[in-house]
């Protein structure tokens, strides 16, 4: 009795101290990042018939890891719905969540995370059925609508349909995508409406995507980023400078491949960057050279994009908005300096 | 109390602190227990609390007056995204109360039809019953589900191409028979009939069922006062009829006269003020029909699903109820001269409910709380609306579980102490 006591309270204690433990230290010590993602988004999280993931969002994960075990294969792939995303990260079941999602004001506040920043500026768009024959998101007036439960875009169409004086017919709730799409395609819905990028990837997945069109109105901002706890300002840090990494990488012309030798450069901008002066890395937790480590592995911020999500693959999107800076787009690096 | 009174050859006399007395023992360590377990509740608790504020998470019910901000599909009482997510979180109980309630009532009664069946002498109907059981108490339920929403439901036609039903359809069809026939003198005046009932008002399609909505344009309460006087009438008649029989041993068909009673009332009511009904029947416009009332296909799955699956595990406890009361029973009300029907009703069934009620509770309750499967086809249930859409959108999980838990826990323990006064009622009184 007296030892079960004793038992209790050691565990209760060692549970309250746990939550505290620096994220990177747990990383380290269990050798794997546990980095979450969706249930299968061609060109941003999916998975092959290996069970090998790939996209933009895995990307991420993968250049974490190289950052931290200078191997981007470590890393554990938890798939989450879009309802259970949240719980996971707060619970600790995962380190960082890189899985489309919107940065929100108050999932930066209340639901207590932390956006590392924007690593694909979207928007929310419908999909329809070409024999509906309608050609805007303005004569949606009486349709179904599906839509996945626990997305900013489940809130977005009220605000819209209100906004334009129209009605819906319902809007369908599904707690999966592979749910909602099925309903989509069975015909349950008109309309199925999501993020740009989804409905571009999700098209391609059904039978007959010659059929179904993207309406070209965008009715939302959707910034996607990765997303870490509250709490853990040193983890915090890490992501969001890989994050800027990788777009100071394509600014200043380093690539997967040009790497090794831009390490001799004399550019004091790319000597800071790839750790050759200064130990900025240090300031993450890392070594000096995390920056090359990640561009070794997974590129810059543009081969990461083209690669997945750009024209020359099977989602075709061009850049648009999300160029550099110098091009004219909105992605920015911060110097480091 | 003396010791005196204490005949119990335990160590009455004395009553010290001591481990031996095993009385004493287990009141320490039941104590000792309890007091474990409120210090685990209160350790989880302000664990929780410190953990939240640490992270800067807002915690408390003060999200329930915040606006909700997302649609809900299916809402029994009014609502919109203006509206709080306390009124989601009713909605929600709403439909998991509707389609559970529905399911039991539905359950039951195609579970005593197919418990019945499997005893029946006639080979065919056994078979059939056997069959159906079979089949569905060995499939999930939410496999159940997703047959119906996606292999059924899912292959009726769109809104455009709905199947139309109203007697005009059927007329018509008559009509024109008959004109093809060559018998175009009776043909014709049913094809003018057809038309003159106008369009079908009920439609079947793939966004679900819809029917023309009706509404009182004025008397409404006296018509609910006349439908409340019905079944009050009914009950009256219904204990008087229990008298006259015990009396007399006069029966009289208590059901249909009740049935009589409780819709002929409000039927003359409101024949006397000229039928103030107004309809609101159902339009195509658009994409989808406009007006009446839309019977969600994702209700229809689950409802179908919860009880085609139920009735299977409660056919079988009514074949275990019945096949309990000895064979005597049936034998002697055969030999009292009362036929099949009433000796199963009057004679078995009423014995067979004392076996029946207690496992038909945990059917009732598995019911209710498979219905949170229907998260799986989109029914906006309590777990999808509030354990789904509001926990993502507010992120307060524990406030949130913890509300959706005590309404499972609450619905069932109503539902176990409900069956419980049942079960005292129709137990055997032992003499």
């Amino acid at each position: 009795m007296k030892k079960f006591l004793i038992a209790a309270t050691a565990g209760l204690l060692a549970m309250a101290g746990a939550a505290q433990a620096a994220t990177l230290d747990d990383v380290k010590a269990r050798g794997a990042l546990n980095c979450g993602v969706s249930q299968g988004l061609p060109g941003f999280s999916s998975p092959n018939d290996k069970n090998e993931w790939s996209g933009l969002d895995v990307d991420f994960c993968r250049a974490i890891a190289a950052a931290i075990f200078n191997d981007p294969s470590k890393v554990k792939y938890s798939p989450l719905s879009a309802k259970d995303r949240f719980t996971a990260l707060t619970s600790g079941a995962i380190d960082l969540l890189s899985r489309n999602t919107t940065w929100t004001m108050s999932r930066d506040t209340t639901l207590g995370f932390n956006f590392a920043g924007v690593i694909y500026y979207d928007g929310q768009g419908f999909m329809i059925r070409k024999s509906a024959g309608v050609k805007s998101t303005t004569e949606l007036d009486g349709a179904s609508i599906c839509v996945q439960t626990g997305t900013s875009n489940e809130l977005n169409v009220g605000d819209y349909f209100r906004s334009k004086n129209m009605k819906y017919k319902e809007v369908i709730a599904f707690a999966t995508l592979d749910e909602a799409i099925k309903a989509y395609e069975s015909g349950r819905c008109d309309a199925f409406t999501s993020d740009r990028s989804q409905l571009a990837a999700v098209r391609l997945k059904l039978t007959n995507p010659a059929d179904h069109l993207v309406l070209p109105e965008t009715i939302s901002k959707e910034p996607l980023g990765p997303l870490v706890r509250h709490g853990d300002d040193q983890w915090f840090d890490l992501v969001k400078w890989t994050y800027f990494a990788l777009l100071n990488a394509e600014e200043l012309g380093i690539t997967s491949k040009n790497v090794d030798q831009m390490v001799n450069s004399t550019n004091p901008e790319i000597k800071r960057l790839l750790g050759t002066d200064g130990k900025y890395g240090e300031g993450v937790g890392l070594t000096a050279d995390w920056a090359v480590r990640i561009i070794k592995a997974v590129g810059n911020y543009g081969e990461i994009y083209d690669r997945n999500v750009g024209p020359s693959t099977p989602l075709g999107i061009e850049r648009g908005i999300n160029k550099l800076w110098t091009e004219g787009g909105l992605q920015y690096g911060m110097p480091v300096r | 109390m003396s010791e005196a009174t204490d005949s119990a050859p335990t160590h009455g006399a004395g009553r010290r602190w001591s481990w031996t007395d095993p009385k004493l023992r287990s009141a320490v360590i039941q104590i000792a227990l309890g007091l474990l377990l409120l210090f685990l509740l209160w350790a989880f608790y302000s664990n929780a609390v410190a953990n939240l504020a640490r992270q800067g998470i807002a915690s408390g019910f003060g999200f329930l007056d915040n606006r909700a901000g997302f649609a809900i599909s299916q809402t029994l009482i009014p609502y919109n995204e203006d509206m709080s997510y306390g009124r989601a979180f009713l909605v929600g109980l709403l439909n998991t109360l509707l389609v559970a309630v529905l399911g039991i009532i539905l359950a039951t009664i195609l579970g005593f039809l197919m418990g019945i069946a499997r005893l029946s002498k006639n080979v065919v109907i056994q078979a059939l019953a056997s069959a159906y059981v079979e089949v569905t108490r060995n499939l999930p339920p939410l496999f159940q589900i997703l047959f119906w929403y996606l292999a059924v439901l899912a292959a009726l036609p769109g809104p455009r191409q709905s199947w139309g039903f109203g007697l005009q359809p059927l007329f018509g069809a008559i009509g024109n028979g008959l004109n093809a026939i060559g018998l175009g003198v009776i043909g014709g005046p049913i094809g003018a009939f057809a038309a003159g009932l106008g369009a079908p008002s009920v439609f079947v399609n793939n966004r679900g069922l819809v029917v023309p909505r009706f509404f009182m344009e004025s008397g409404g309460t006296l018509l609910l006062a006349a439908i409340a006087a019905g079944i009050v009438i009914a009950v009256l008649f219904s204990r008087f009829a229990k008298k006259r029989r015990e009396a007399t041993g006069q029966i009289y068909p208590v059901f249909w006269i009740g049935l009589a009673i409780i819709v002929g009332l409000p039927l003359l009511v409101s024949a006397a003020m000229g039928f103030p009904i107004g309809v609101e029947r159902p339009q195509l416009r658009g994409f989808n029909f406009s007006g009446g009332v839309t019977v969600i296909p994702e209700f229809v799955a689950l409802l179908l699903a919860l009880v085609i699956y139920t009735a299977g595990f409660i056919a079988e406890i009514v074949r275990a109820g019945i096949l309990a009361v000895s064979k005597g029973q049936s034998e002697a009300a055969h030999s009292l001269g009362l036929r099949n029907g009433p000796t199963l009703r009057l004679v078995v069934i009423p014995q067979a409910l004392r076996v029946i009620v207690p496992p038909l509770t945990s059917q009732y309750l598995n019911l209710t709380k498979n219905s949170s499967l229907g998260v799986a086809v989109g029914y906006p249930d309590l777990f999808s609306v509030f354990a789904g859409s509001t926990l993502n959108q507010t992120g307060q999980a524990i406030e949130i579980i913890a509300m959706t838990m005590a309404v499972y826990l609450t619905i069932s323990i109503l539902t176990s102490a409900l069956m419980g006064w049942y079960n005292k009622r129709v137990a055997l009184v032992e003499r």
